[in-house]
């Protein structure tokens, strides 16, 4: 705990800490572009010098650690020449186009410049420009406001795990690029936030608005199953674009490219008024249309099953479990297609937590790509395999995850091997002090899903996953529906491909899908219909009732995370025209169906009934370690099919990422490889 | 009063001996190295320390005293690199060193290695200098062969390798850290400081990084003892030193003198004297480019050390003595520099990234009188927002000689302006 003195204050500091963050600790501001706490060290932009007593030059404060009897003095005539040095040196090359540049407003280099620049020029020499580099569907660059702090290059070196980014050149021809390639990362937006001048902007949302005319929202993503903080930026009454906003336990301050791009899919092909099928055509209808035709379904409960999707949220689907309970319909499932054990909630979860990776020692994979299931959750364990060189087997697809690991093959059969300890990998785990495994939830849609995580759950146990104060058993979902449906059991027997087998059969004739998408061609042939979404997407096509609900943006609503972390979303917009939130057409839904009564008016009235019922629920942004219990010994029939993540295309995944016009041409470039816009071929 | 040719350590600078092991062997080299690694670590260090030998390649900084430095133990292996990038302007000593006296080197690398606990030594020789390190590679090969290295090199059960590594041709990569990167396989840039080499230095491991000059004089200091070597120069100036001379003299040469020898004997002597005669001397740059120039006035009497060139507000350097007589057009000669800085700056911090650029163009300006006076100010004004502010020591080398000329020739600088606005106005 070195002791120093800042500006003639004296205070101790954690050891450990640099210059820089004892300045901070001292409520003194220092300005800096190249230094992100999050990054590794660069101490290229000389803006963070500081005074240090009885050195010769000044210092660079976010490379030096703080020492024992040091004084710092940070604005004294040195400092203050230094500063304006350093600033006047990035402003000779950098154009003056705050007007038409994108980051105006929000930008380091502006801010810094009124506050320690001069207000004149000195340079009068010719100026340098710089190429654009193309840099894909997501990044606009305009090289020439570079200031070269390499923040976009250690993020992607480091964080990202792809060595995407470089430079070139030396001198003041050195130039940031990526020689001519798309960045291909999940995480590449980060990169446009990092960058502190206008040289990496966000593509799609270029010239849509000033930071000074968006209304912000803070709010959840939910298009995976990590919850990542982010806050929605609209313009009149348009989502332009979504932020990152930070949560040391989960995203810390990054966000995925399909949390950060997706959202121009809120724009298009939105369901926003109710219809009705007649004589095989969608007519537009009005809501007391579409809900009496709707509970007209309900006068024979047993043969209405419903489905819901990956985006719900809880609270509607407690109201749809309710209704549908009293409705007497007794076949729902919004598990996303899986068969989970949920007799305690252990069982479903993450229960490792997210941040929690940061202290396992041994890791397992099975049947899960983390890189495009949960990006976030993959550079966390990257970050961990940075840390400490984290050793990581796979089962599963032996995709490029940005960190090495263990290829244990893609058959069910690895897990039986490494369940008796066999192998480097089996010794490993054995060794580990904090092992943990992740299993990726589509293995429990196998038809030996039971099985295979009967295996998973012996592994746990036999490798000491399993503790008083530590839990390495983690499932890792990939829609926040599914964990939603699994707190609130609104599961069926057999999962959701008993509920298709009824409908085959004919048991089953009404199916109610509430944002289900993933349904069986032939099983959307066959049944009645009942579609509510905010999309128009594969099942609303055959649909013969719709009844347009909101999306995350447009709603207050809980949302679960593959932590069982509860977050609350806050509505950034109403839903278009005649939509509502789907709680809301639950409740009138059930006005209309004889005999049942909900009650509920407000959406408190709805948490508090859900509370009742499930006190857990109460929970905020929380992830209180579950109970384990051994789990009970069942018959292992494995079958020979590989494990595959049910992720092939990590851009759309959902209504919202699959009407994304960024979403389609990000599909275009990183998963099927074109090369330039016209590159025809390669369109899906 | 000048150095007498037994006191010379660099019997074969000029290349008319076999540069081979035999020549070697015969010139005394290789000839008792186990002995003098059976000093041992610590006594090796110490002599080095009492002769006062400062580190040749420009810095100037004990070398004894670095060593001292290194970890006596520990679990990470210590690395020994010599920095043959030898790219300073004005500066050729290190290359006679590798391609007339290569094995002098290799025992130097033997007996430093030795001291600071190592057991691998990498030469990092300028990319340029193909014959060179072709010549050294063959030295080494030599030596590999005669068990001069290797497992029990010179028969001292001491493990000893060395790798001779080509470098692609940046300047910047004579810069210690910048060459560290380059040698891990990185882009040459230099690295922050602290951690220091000698903490944390080749794959992060402890490093001692020396110049060739400074290694290869070692075994003599250790052969015949660190009072002889110190008894060259005056005090805290140790020893002899390879001076190298070049420009408007009349024998360019590379001479091996005591330290702190008179400018103008050195120049008489042993170059042939300024062409034209002393009184047509302009003035020098002492110590390679990266140093200030002094100009005539200051040369007589002017001593060749460390402190006698820090009065005068210049350094040693290299002790590359670049001379230029009246012909000389001095801006344009440090704006010639001043491209070079330009050129050779890494990109990586913003004062020498931009200010490099901004110096040459100011002083391209100048050449021609393309400027007004106060923007001799703000010049000076720009090397002073360089210097000190950069990651490494070529920010500080790019404003030395602008500084150097401003504080010297300023009318000169006036002067073409004056006739420029005369010549704009008619």
């Amino acid at each position: 705990m070195p002791t120093l003195t800042i500006d003639e204050k004296t205070l101790e500091v954690p050891a450990g800490v640099t210059v820089l963050q004892a300045c901070e600790l001292a409520g003194v501001e220092i300005p800096r572009f190249c230094y992100h706490d999050r990054l590794k060290i660069a101490g290229n932009c000389r803006m963070c010098l500081v005074d240090l007593e009885k050195a010769p030059k000044p210092i660079a404060s976010c490379a030096m650690p703080a020492a024992e009897g040091m004084v710092i003095h940070t604005n004294n005539d040195r400092v203050q020449k230094a500063r304006r040095g350093a600033m006047e040196f990035l402003l000779i090359n950098h154009p003056l186009d705050c007007p038409i540049c994108d980051q105006g407003g929000e930008c380091d280099l502006q801010d810094q410049a009124m506050a320690y620049g001069m207000d004149k020029s000195r340079y009068h020499e010719e100026k340098r420009a710089v190429s654009e580099k193309d840099m894909g569907p997501l990044i606009q660059t305009v090289m020439t406001r570079c200031i070269h702090c390499t923040r976009c290059v250690r993020f992607a070196e480091d964080i990202a795990g792809v060595p995407a980014l470089g430079a070139v050149g030396r001198g003041e021809s050195m130039e940031i690029t990526t020689l001519g390639k798309p960045v291909a990362s999940e995480l590449s937006g980060n990169i446009i936030d990092l960058c502190p001048v206008g040289a990496l902007t966000s593509k799609p949302y270029a010239f849509h608005a000033r930071p000074w005319e968006l209304d912000k929202t803070e709010s959840i993503d939910v298009l995976d199953a990590v919850g990542s903080n982010i806050r929605i930026d609209v313009r009149g009454s348009e989502v332009v674009r979504i932020l990152p906003r930070l949560h040391e336990d989960i995203n810390e301050e990054w966000i995925g490219d399909k949390a950060r791009h997706a959202c121009d899919g809120l724009k298009y092909q939105r369901l926003d008024r109710p219809y009705i099928r007649q004589q095989g055509n969608l007519k537009e209808a009005s809501w007391d249309q579409a809900l009496r035709a709707t509970a007209d379904r309900f006068a024979q409960p047993q043969t209405v099953a419903a489905v819901g999707g990956p985006l719900a949220d809880l609270e509607s689907v407690f109201v749809l479990k309710t209704l549908l309970d009293a409705a007497g319909v007794t076949r729902y499932d919004g598990a996303g297609g899986g068969v989970f054990p949920r007799d305690v909630r252990s069982r479903y979860i993450m229960n490792t937590t997210i941040a929690g990776l940061e202290s396992v020692d041994a890791l397992l994979l099975v049947g899960t790509n983390p890189r495009w299931e949960a990006p976030l959750i993959n550079a966390r364990i990257r970050k961990r395999y940075l840390q400490n060189g984290l050793p990581v087997g796979v089962v599963g697809d032996a995709v490029d995850l940005t960190y090495p690991y263990h290829d244990l093959g893609n058959t069910p059969d690895a897990l039986r091997t490494l369940a008796k300890g066999s192998g480097d990998f089996g010794a490993i785990l054995k060794k580990a002090q904090r092992p943990a495994l992740i299993l990726g939830a589509s293995v429990l849609a196998r038809p030996d899903g039971e099985a295979l995580y009967a295996y998973a759950a012996d592994l746990a146990e036999q490798m000491g996953m399993i503790a008083p104060d530590f839990n390495g058993f983690n499932v890792l979902h990939h829609a926040v529906g599914t964990v939603a449906s699994l707190d609130l059991g609104f599961v069926a027997q057999g999962g959701q491909q008993a509920l298709f087998d009824a409908v085959r059969t004919g048991s089953i004739t009404t199916l109610y899908l509430y944002g289900a998408d993933d349904v069986p061609t032939d099983v959307l042939e066959k049944a009645f219909v009942i579609y509510q979404g905010h999309h128009g997407d594969k099942a609303a096509h055959y649909a013969d009732i719709i009844l347009p609900g909101a999306a995350y943006t447009e709603k207050q609503a809980l949302y679960v995370n593959t932590e069982g972390r509860i977050q609350e979303a806050l509505p950034a917009v109403t839903p278009p025209h005649l939509a509502k939130e789907d709680w809301k057409i639950f409740r009138a839904l059930a006005d209309h169906i004889a005999g049942v009564s909900l009650g509920y008016r407000t959406l408190d009235d709805v948490r508090s009934a859900m509370v009742q019922v499930y006190p857990f629920l109460s929970l905020r942004d929380q992830c209180p370690a579950p109970s384990w219990t051994r789990f009970p010994q069942s018959p292992k029939t494995l079958e020979k099919d590989p494990l595959v993540s049910p992720v092939t295309n990590f851009y759309q995944t959902d209504p919202i990422s699959r009407a994304s016009k960024t979403m389609a041409e990000c599909t275009r470039v990183f998963v099927h490889g074109a090369q330039n816009p016209d590159d025809k071929k390669a369109v899906a | 009063m000048f150095l007498k040719d037994k006191d010379r350590i660099f019997t074969n600078l000029y290349g008319d001996k076999d540069w081979g092991l035999a020549g070697a062997r015969a010139r005394g080299i290789w000839q008792d190295t186990k002995t003098l690694l059976e000093k041992g670590h610590e006594t090796i260090i110490e002599e080095v320390k009492t002769s006062g030998l400062r580190g040749r390649g420009g810095a100037g900084f004990s070398t004894g005293m670095k060593w001292s430095f290194m970890p006596k133990s520990g679990d990470m292996p210590s690395y020994l690199v010599v920095n043959a990038d030898e790219s300073e302007p004005g500066t050729c000593k290190d290359r006679d060193i590798l391609r007339h006296d290569p094995h002098r080197l290799l025992e130097g690398c033997v007996i430093a290695a030795f001291a600071i606990r190592a057991h691998t030594v990498y030469i990092y020789v300028r990319g340029e200098f193909y014959n060179e390190a072709m010549r050294l590679q063959a030295a080494v090969d030599e030596a590999y062969a005669a068990g001069l290295l290797g497992k029990n090199a010179c028969g001292s059960d001491w493990a000893m390798d060395i790798h001779v590594h080509r470098g692609a041709g940046a300047y910047i990569c004579g810069e210690e850290t910048a060459l560290l990167e380059s040698l891990e396989g990185n882009k040459g840039q230099p690295r922050l400081k602290p951690p220091f080499p000698a903490g944390v230095g080749l794959f992060g491991c402890p490093t001692t990084i020396n110049n060739v000059e400074t290694i290869a004089v070692v075994p003599e200091i250790l052969r015949r003892g660190p009072a002889w070597f110190s008894s060259f120069g005056r005090p805290n100036n140790a020893g002899t030193k390879i001076f190298c001379i070049s420009g408007h003299v009349n024998t360019p040469c590379n001479v091996e003198e005591s330290m702190s020898i008179p400018l103008k004997d050195l120049i008489e002597r042993h170059a042939g004297g300024v062409r034209g005669g002393w009184d047509n001397l302009l003035a020098i740059i002492p110590g390679g480019s990266s140093v200030p120039l002094v100009p005539a006035d200051q040369c007589d009497p002017l001593l060749m050390d460390y402190d006698a060139l820090r009065e005068v507000g210049s350094g040693l350097g290299t002790a590359g003595v670049i001379v230029m007589d009246k012909s000389t057009d001095i801006v344009a000669a440090i704006a010639n520099l001043s491209y070079f800085y330009k050129h050779e700056s890494c990109g990586q911090c913003t004062p020498c990234r931009e200010g490099t650029g901004w110096l040459w163009r100011m002083l391209t300006r100048m050449v021609s009188g393309n400027a007004q006076p106060e923007e001799i100010d703000q010049l000076w004004d720009l090397t002073k927002q360089i210097e000190g502010h950069t990651i490494c020591a070529l920010g500080d080398a790019a404003a030395w000689p602008v500084q150097g000329l401003i504080r010297h020739f300023r009318p000169e600088l006036e002067r073409r302006m004056a006739v420029a606005r005369e010549r704009r106005v008619a």
